[in-house]
Formats: C-alpha cells, structure tokens, sequence
C-alpha cells in the first residue's frame, strides 16, 4: 500500500529524519493561508499523488509570490497527472503540501528495498541524488553504495557511518546523516514497509540533512498489525475497478483490454491473459476467485468484470483442484440470470465434478459456450468477441 | 522413490482443528497419507478426526516421531509455527499460509540459519498447494485424482497450473514422480534449485517440468543449475508475458521489478541454458510427451 509523500515525511520525522516545514492544502485559498503560517518568500508547491516523477509532469513547483502559489494550486487540484509510473489514465491530484523552499548545496539518494535473493532489508545509496535510482544505475552505476542488513540484529550503527562516510559527507555532517539512515531503517521495520525511498535527500546551505520527498510502501499482508496505517489508505488515487473488487474481497487487477476473465489460481489467472492476447484479444483484468468458490463468489466476481464498462465477453476458467465445477456452474448460471448478461460468455471448466459442471451448463438452456481446454476457451472468446464487433459496425 | 514424501512418511498437522486444516488432514488421511496426530496450543491431550493432538509441536515429535509438518496456521501465526517446526527437528515443514508479512518470512529465514545446513529443515512455500506424490500421500491442497504415479517430476509456484500439467500428462498417460508447489511469495523456502537438486538425484524421476512465473530471481537461478549440473531433461512454463510492468498479479511475488524477472526475459534464460519451453498453458502435454519419448 502506497502513501502521500507528506504522510511518509510525517511518519519518518517521528523516528529523527528531518523534513521542511510544511503544512497540507485542499484549495487554493488554504494554499496561500499555509505560506502566510511558514512565512518566509520562497514555497514549494507540491501535488500529493501515488507517484514519483511528479516534477516532470508539472506536480512540483517552486513559487515566490502568493500569487504564484495561488495559481500554482489552481492549475493542479483537480488534474490528472500523468507519469510514466501513473499508466496512461494518470492519477487526480485532489491535495497539495506546501513546504518552505530549501537551500540545496547536495543532493543524495537513499533507498531501503527488500531484496528477494539475499532475502534481506539492502540500503542503497549514491552521492547522485535527484535522479531516478535506474538513471543512477545506468548512468553512475559506481556511485551505487549498498549494504545489506541482518536481521537477527537490525541495522547498527556502523553500517549507517560507512554509508555515510562513503557518500563523502564531511566529518560534521556523518552523526546526522546516520541518525537519518538508522530512522528510515527502524520505520520500515517497526512499520512493515516494503520501501523506503529518500530522493533527494540534501544537505542544506545551512549544513542540515533534510529528507525532500519521501517515498514510502508498505506490506499488505502487515497491515493487520498497524491500523493506523491502513487509514492513511487513499481510494482516490487507486484504479476505482480495483477499489470496488479489492472491497469485496477479490484479488482483481484493472487492465486495458475487452475480455473480462474469472480464473482460480493467481499462476493460471497470468496464463489465462497470456493466451488470450495470444489468441488477439486484449484481457480487461485479472482476477483471481480463490480455492473454494462459493456460487455467490462466483457471482461476486461476474459484478466486478461487470463494473469495468470496457468489458465486451467474459471467459470464466475454471481448474477445480479442491474447487468443484459443479459448484462454479451453479455460480455462472446465477450470475447470467441475476445480472441479465447479454455479451458472449465461454466457460472452461475441468477437475473435480466437471461432468456435473457441464450438465448444468447444457442444461440451464442459457448462451453460454463451453471449452475443454484454455486454449481452445481463448480463442472461442476472442473470436465471439469479434463477432460482436463486427456485428456493430456492419 | 520420490522426493520428499512417501507412504512411510510420518506427517504432523499444524493447526488440525482449523476448518481448513480439518478439512484438508481428512482428505490426506482418506488418500492414504501417513498423518501420525496433529497440533494445537491448547487442546493438548484430546483427539481429533481420530488423531492425537498436541500442545507442542516438540511433544507431537517426541510421541509419533513426526517427520514432516504441514502447516494450515493462519498468516499472522504462520512465521512461528514454521519456526517452532524447525526447532523441533522437523526434516521438512510444508507451509500453506497465503499472506505472511514478508519481514516474518526474513525473520524465519535468518532464523534458519541457525541450524547447520545438513540438519536443517526444508520449508516449502508459505502461499502454496503443497506437495504430493501420486499414490503415496500428499501434505496440502491437493486434488490426487488428477495425478498419475509414473517418473515426471513437477516443481512450480502456482497450484492450479501445477493442476493443469499434471492432467495434461495423464490424460496421454504421463505419470509423475512427485509435485512440489514452492509457492508464490517473494520469500519463499525451497527455490526451483533446491527441488530441482532434488529430482536430479532421484533414480525415479526422469524428466523434469517447471511451471514459473513473472518475478523473482528464482528461474535465471534454476537456470544455471540446469546448464551446469542438470543431466535430466527440463521443460519450463512461465506465466505472465502479458503482465504489466510493476503490476502484482496476484501472487505477492508475481511482480517485474528488476532485470530478469519479466515472462520474456525468464524464457529466454532457461532456452539458453538448454530448457524446452512450452509456450502455453495448453501445451503441456504436448511438451511432455516429446520430451519423455
């Protein structure tokens, strides 16, 4: 689960990371109110979405007038920015954080990723801060400092000197810069994050280490253990498709295309899109229904397909291991009559009970086109899918 | 022969009085699975689906001589009874927990360390199917109708596509040897390396067949062992060349985030390093047949 960057400074100061002052804002008025309470003559005015790369894309704006900021704030509540982590559709700028401006004399990047082969917390560092880390890595790949934390013993305070030291700070600055590293560390282990990404984070003209943006993720399946941050969860900057699923307890995820697909099994749920595009269709989502699918999941999952208005066919695939086809049939022949679905629908069901799975279906006297394996099922909704197509233009 | 579990294997359930764990340890024991008892903190002492429980999984091993646990322990308790299961000497803990904080799964990692490596515990998942050898016994979710006894191994993240090859096989009569679901967290036990070692050293498995999928380092590593040490031949499945980049499909570890880890990048690995790739879902049979010929 991914935070405003003003939430992630909030929770890094707690444990000693230093951020500009800086105060939140829904409107232009309360943007220009937040540089009167910083005073000063210089502002920066930030848009808070669930993306890097927001200066590019014209989220981040530094502003020496009321005036500015006013305008500033004005042209970007209520944008969709788009960056190229945002896909296509962008994500609603609908806050903003207003910070003092800093005087930057270095710029450095500090990330703390889980690394799955060392399957441990890894510090990465560059004394190139400002651009993306695999700018850095492609760019400056020597300036790249890593080390990798035991988790029997947490990070000591050794392994923040060296990175510091390694960095070339000077000799004054190395006890703040490891007070800042050892506080990202204890947060993201304390909190359950997944990432922590200071980028940049720069040493002052007035010789201070301060973290200027703060990326911060934290693990899903933690959540549980710390509820105050699952309430920093903000639906506006998620796909609404996934909201809704995500709500009703499906594994669901958005994409571009037609054909809606419900598939058990996260692995056979990727294959069930690969064949489809291999087929020449386009998938609308993945979305995963679980092992013991109840006939109301079933139907559960037909609504959320359904609530994509791109999707034009539906392929259910079913591999019932310790699921049963009969079980999933019931579902289909819920979700056609409940829904009154009218666009093409194959379905491929194999495993346990899928003799009685397919009886059902025969039986029930409703359109619904049957397949015996993925492939075939593919290339049935693609073709049904163009058919429709077809239908319309001619 | 097989790998990790036989008919003699002396199975303990962890969390037996669980719905699911109810469930799924009646469904082994009704397959012939050798399930010597059960454990629960709490319910020490009383007997459930006819087997003894216990309070410890030390007290169930020191009573039935437990070899290998399957854990049905749900995730926010999953990362300790993998480790209560290590301390207690268990040679193979089987783990099906899908949602274990991935710190807890760093935390059971290093914590098994701190046995030397001959005798340390084999964990396999957490987030998987589990594993079974056909006509033996199985230790998880596993649907042993779909499976044929015969000399194929199957080593894979995903339980149902783990499902649809072993069918595709025994519908043109393919038997297999055993089928090893690794699961699909980003930190997981046994990697695809550490079970094909296994098949390789297996005198009852001829071929082996890899079901993997978008994310991870797991498969280039598999890679390797394939090329340099695999006699045995190999055909692999990746799952996700049409994933998004930076997407997690479903599994917490089906995400691309670094070189190497992407369907496209995955396949051409392993083709280097000798594999026979099936190219869909669709086609395992196919491969197999050919490949076993």
């Amino acid at each position: 689960m991914d935070i405003h960057e003003y939430q992630a400074k909030k929770l890094l100061q707690k444990f000693g990371v230093n951020i500009p002052r800086g105060g939140i804002a829904y409107s232009p008025e309360q943007a220009v109110y937040r540089c009167s309470e910083l005073s000063g003559d210089t502002w920066v005015v930030k848009a808070q979405i669930h993306s890097g790369a927001r200066g590019k894309a014209g989220g981040v704006r530094i502003c020496r007038s009321e005036q500015e900021v006013w305008d500033a704030a004005q042209w970007m509540l209520g944008r969709k920015l788009i960056t190229h982590q945002t896909g296509p559709q962008g994500k609603m700028v609908s806050r903003l954080y207003i910070e003092e401006a800093t005087d930057i004399r270095q710029e450095i990047y500090l990330g703390f990723v889980m690394d799955r082969k060392l399957e441990r917390v890894v510090v990465v560092a560059s004394a190139q801060g400002g651009m993306e880390i695999e700018e850095i890595s492609a760019e400056e790949p020597d300036s790249i400092i890593r080390s990798v934390v035991d988790p029997a013993v947490g990070m000591q305070a050794f392994q923040a000197r060296e990175i510091a030291f390694s960095l070339g700070l000077e000799p004054q600055l190395i006890a703040q810069a490891s007070k800042t590293i050892m506080g990202c560390y204890q947060m993201m282990s304390e909190m359950d994050a997944n990432m922590v990404e200071i980028n940049p984070l720069v040493v002052t003209a007035s010789n201070e280490i301060v973290a200027l943006d703060a990326k911060v993720s934290f693990d899903t399946n933690a959540l549980y253990r710390h509820p105050k941050i699952s309430e920093l969860r903000d639906k506006s900057q998620e796909d609404p498709r996934e909201t809704y699923a995500g709500d009703r307890g499906l594994n669901y995820i958005g994409l571009e295309g037609e054909i809606g697909c419900i598939v058990n099994g996260a692995g056979l749920a990727m294959a069930t899109l690969d064949m489809i595009k291999m087929a020449g269709g386009e998938p609308a989502n993945f979305l995963d229904v679980g092992g013991g699918a109840s006939p109301e999941r079933v139907l559960k999952s037909f609504k959320a397909v359904l609530n994509d208005p791109n999707v034009e066919a539906i392929l259910v695939n079913i591999f019932a291991g310790i699921n049963r086809c009969d079980w999933i049939a019931e579902g289909v022949i819920l979700a056609v009559k409940e829904l009154d679905l009218k666009m093409p629908l194959v379905v491929r069901l194999s495993g346990t009970n899928v003799e009685e799975g397919l009886k059902l279906l025969a039986e029930s006297g409703l359109n619904i086109e049957t397949a015996s394996s993925l492939a075939e099922a593919a290339d049935k909704v693609v073709r049904a899918w163009r058919a429709t197509q077809m239908a319309e233009a001619s | 022969m097989s790998i990790i579990i036989n008919k003699d294997t002396k199975v303990l359930v962890t969390g037996i009085t669980g719905r699911i764990g109810s469930f799924h340890t009646q469904d082994m024991i009704n397959h012939g699975t050798n399930v010597v008892g059960g454990v629960t903190p709490g319910k020490g002492g009383t007997k459930h689906l006819g087997l003894p429980v216990f309070n410890t999984v030390k007290g169930a091993v020191a009573e039935t001589g437990a070899e290998l646990v399957v854990s049905f322990v749900p995730p926010p308790f999953a990362a300790d009874s993998i480790m209560e299961a290590a301390d207690a000497g268990i040679k193979t803990c089987v783990c099906i927990a899908d949602g274990i904080p991935a710190q807890d799964m760093i935390h059971v990692k290093r914590y098994m360390r701190r046995y030397k490596k001959e005798d340390r515990m084999r964990l396999i998942g957490p987030n998987c199917a589990g594993i079974i050898t056909p006509g033996e016994g199985f230790a998880g979710l596993m649907p042993p109708h779909i499976y044929k006894p015969g000399r194929v191994g199957i080593v894979g993240r995903s339980g149902t596509l783990g499902y649809e090859a072993a069918s595709q096989m025994s519908e043109r009569g393919i038997g297999v040897s055993s089928s090893i679901g690794i699961g699909g967290d980003p930190i997981n036990g046994s990697s695809f390396k550490d079970i094909l070692e296994l098949f390789e050293s297996d005198p009852d498995t001829d071929a082996v067949v890899l079901v993997g999928e978008i994310g991870g380092p797991q498969e280039a590593e598999a890679a390797e062992y394939i090329r340099d040490h695999m006699t045995k031949p190999v055909a692999a499945y990746i799952a996700g060349l049409s994933a998004p980049k930076g997407r997690r499909m479903g599994h917490a570890g089906a995400i691309v985030s670094a070189f190497g880890e992407s369907a496209q990048e995955k396949v051409d690995i392993l083709k280097q390093a000798g594999v026979t790739i099936v190219p869909t879902p669709s086609s395992f049979g196919d491969v197999v047949e050919k490949l076993v010929a």
